[in-house]
């Protein structure tokens, strides 16, 4: 079944297209991502589900039931705010509560179900506490608790790990996963880092300018990108432009080129001199510059390391060569 | 170095700045319990209890603290509603000429009061308005809606707007966010605004003087007291008891917002 349906769903803020256009499916307890540079309009996304904004054209589905006149108040949809916006004036067990007691649940029943949410993200016992009290990852966690206590169908995730430091983030991110399959909700999550987007989602809708440019696996992405966009985006591919791919393979079409799938050899029909080097621990990270374009090249541990100024040529294997005939 | 004890000549100036700020306040409320009525003679030659007797029986003096009380509480409660209202326009949404808004709204607050005064009396006698409580009221409401609107408008900056959207995403209505969420968290900034408006129209003088007719509030009345010689002790009685339904306010107002935020406004 379809959580989540856009239609042709534009937002425009005056001139300004936030969305335009945008089709979209997401799965019923499907970890969805939205992924996509700043101003890339994958929040406005995120806030037409949740209903904070409306659309200006096209049609929104959640469950099959249109949503347009309905306000955030009245969809089974509950959402995980990039500052968490807990609420300062109450503890941890009545923010966690809020949602159900405007439900209108005794208070004892209310409490005994934000305890077990607030045990659900390893916070049992916090709820006297105040949210000033804590830590941005806690924060986090009881901003999830109190999210997740309403049973919603679809949980909106807005750069929920957006504020945290790294080691806590790569946690946090097993932690979310393993709560999806768990709770099996639907989870649609925003967010600009590609890693944190591939490593968690089921699929990956890649956003730029308003527009979706590819909705695929975090496979599909990341191998085989349909447009340059996504491949310099994703994980940041080397881009063949058009002229060069015509020159070697007889196709005129832009071609994406994985760092690791690049090799420098003596000589080929592409010349290319070495601008750079970093050594990263497993590999080596050469960057070369070839008529007039800028390519990256991961080198594995054991193959000879050039010097900056070398003159070679990049070379590959033709099965790694994905050519983006869309754009075309 | 610096040292954590001042030197005791810092000690006596900021005693002696104490004394000169206080000690007139003092002799006011020392003169009424003075036996002397006429002239106010140093030390007073007796004292009594009796100008508390002679006050409360005084009809014209609870004619002024009725209209103060009823202006003041008036003029409190108007700006409340439009204060808090203005507040939550200019710090939630954005629309052309905000700005300009917010700056017409402190402008009474900065004008003079004479300029306020003469402005209004020009005002209600070109649209042919009679003085009563209700010009009072109006006058006083210019300044009381800015502290309302200072101390409101500083609490809403700080709350942070996705605490609405959390609410409302959480099943609550526009109501229920405005009971559960908002006016907890803006509560005592609406609160103390409200004292120190209260305060400020209590002790009013020269706005009130514009737009009173006949009336007069309880400072007024104790201007003109001061040219009758008739039983000034009772006066003094008067300004113990503004003093002090004055400090009781901003006092409340002190400690609600210790450590929370400044109070805007009270400067005026």
């Amino acid at each position: 079944m379809t959580a989540v349906r856009f239609d042709h769903v534009s937002r425009h803020f005056g001139d300004v297209k936030a969305v335009d256009g945008v089709d979209l499916d997401i799965a019923e307890g499907e970890f969805f991502a939205m992924l996509g540079p700043s101003g890339s309009g994958k929040t406005t996304c995120l806030r037409l589900i949740a209903g904070f904004e409306r659309p200006t054209a096209g049609d929104i589905r959640i469950f099959g039931a249109p949503v347009a006149d309905l306000p955030p108040y009245k969809r089974q949809v509950n959402t995980v705010f990039q500052d968490y916006a807990l609420f300062p004036h109450l503890n941890v067990i009545d923010n966690v509560a809020y949602g159900l007691m405007i439900a209108g649940q005794p208070r004892r029943a209310r409490h005994a179900a934000a305890e077990a949410a607030l045990e659900m993200v390893r916070l049992g016992g916090y709820g006297r506490r105040k949210p000033s009290e804590l830590s941005g990852g806690q924060r986090q966690r009881v901003a999830l608790a109190r999210a997740l206590v309403n049973k919603p169908r679809v949980l909106l995730l807005d750069e929920p790990l957006g504020a945290l430091d790294l080691k806590l983030r790569e946690q946090m991110q097993e932690e979310l996963k393993g709560l999806q399959r768990q709770l099996g909700i639907t989870f649609v999550f925003v967010t600009h880092d590609q890693g944190e987007a591939l490593s968690m989602a089921d699929r990956v809708a890649v956003f730029n300018q308003g527009r979706i440019e590819q909705v695929g696996t975090p496979e599909d992405i990341y191998f085989r990108p349909d447009v340059p966009f996504v491949a310099d985006f994703v994980g940041s591919s080397n881009v063949l432009p058009a002229e060069i791919v015509a020159r070697l393979t007889g196709t005129a079409c832009p071609a994406a080129i994985r760092p690791e799938h690049l090799r420098l050899a003596a000589d080929g029909p592409l010349k290319a001199r070495v601008t750079g080097l970093s050594f990263l621990g497993l590999t080596t990270r050469v960057s070369v510059e070839a008529e007039g374009n800028r390519f990256t090249a991961l080198l594995p541990q054991e193959a000879p390391r050039p010097e900056p100024g070398d003159e070679l040529a990049l070379t590959w294997a033709p099965e790694n060569l994905h050519l983006m005939a869309r754009d075309a | 170095m610096h040292s954590d004890r001042a030197p005791l000549s810092l000690k006596l100036a900021a005693g002696a700045g104490l004394l000169f700020l206080h000690l007139p306040i003092l002799l006011i409320f020392v003169y009424a319990f003075t036996t002397e009525e006429k002239s106010f003679a140093w030390p007073p030659p007796g004292l009594t209890l009796k100008w508390f007797a002679v006050t409360w029986n005084r009809p014209d003096v609870w004619e002024a603290l009725q209209l103060s009380v009823k202006v003041a509480a008036i003029s409190t409660v108007i700006a409340m509603i439009l204060g808090t209202l203005c507040a939550a326009a200019v710090s939630r949404t954005r629309f052309f000429g905000r700005e300009t808004i917010s700056l017409l709204v402190i402008l009474p607050i900065a004008l003079p009061g004479v300029v306020t005064g003469i402005a209004l009396r020009s005002a209600f006698s070109l649209a042919e308005i009679p003085f009563s409580t209700w010009t009072i009221v109006l006058g006083h409401a210019t300044f009381c809606v800015v502290i309302v609107y200072n101390n409101a408008v500083a609490r809403f900056r700080r709350t942070s707007g996705s605490l609405i959207e959390a609410s409302m995403d959480l099943g609550a209505n526009m109501f229920q966010t405005l009971r559960y969420v908002i006016l907890p968290n803006i509560g005592t900034a609406l609160v103390v605004g409200g004292m120190l408006a209260f305060a400020l129209s209590f002790d009013e003088v020269i706005v009130t003087t514009f737009t009173a007719g006949q009336q007069a509030t309880l400072p007024i009345w104790m201007l003109e007291e001061l040219v009758r010689p008739r039983e000034r002790p009772v006066t003094n009685v008067v300004a113990m008891v503004v003093v002090l339904v004055t400090l009781l306010p901003i006092l409340g107002a002190y400690y609600l917002t210790r450590g929370t935020d400044t109070v805007a406004g009270q400067g005026k």
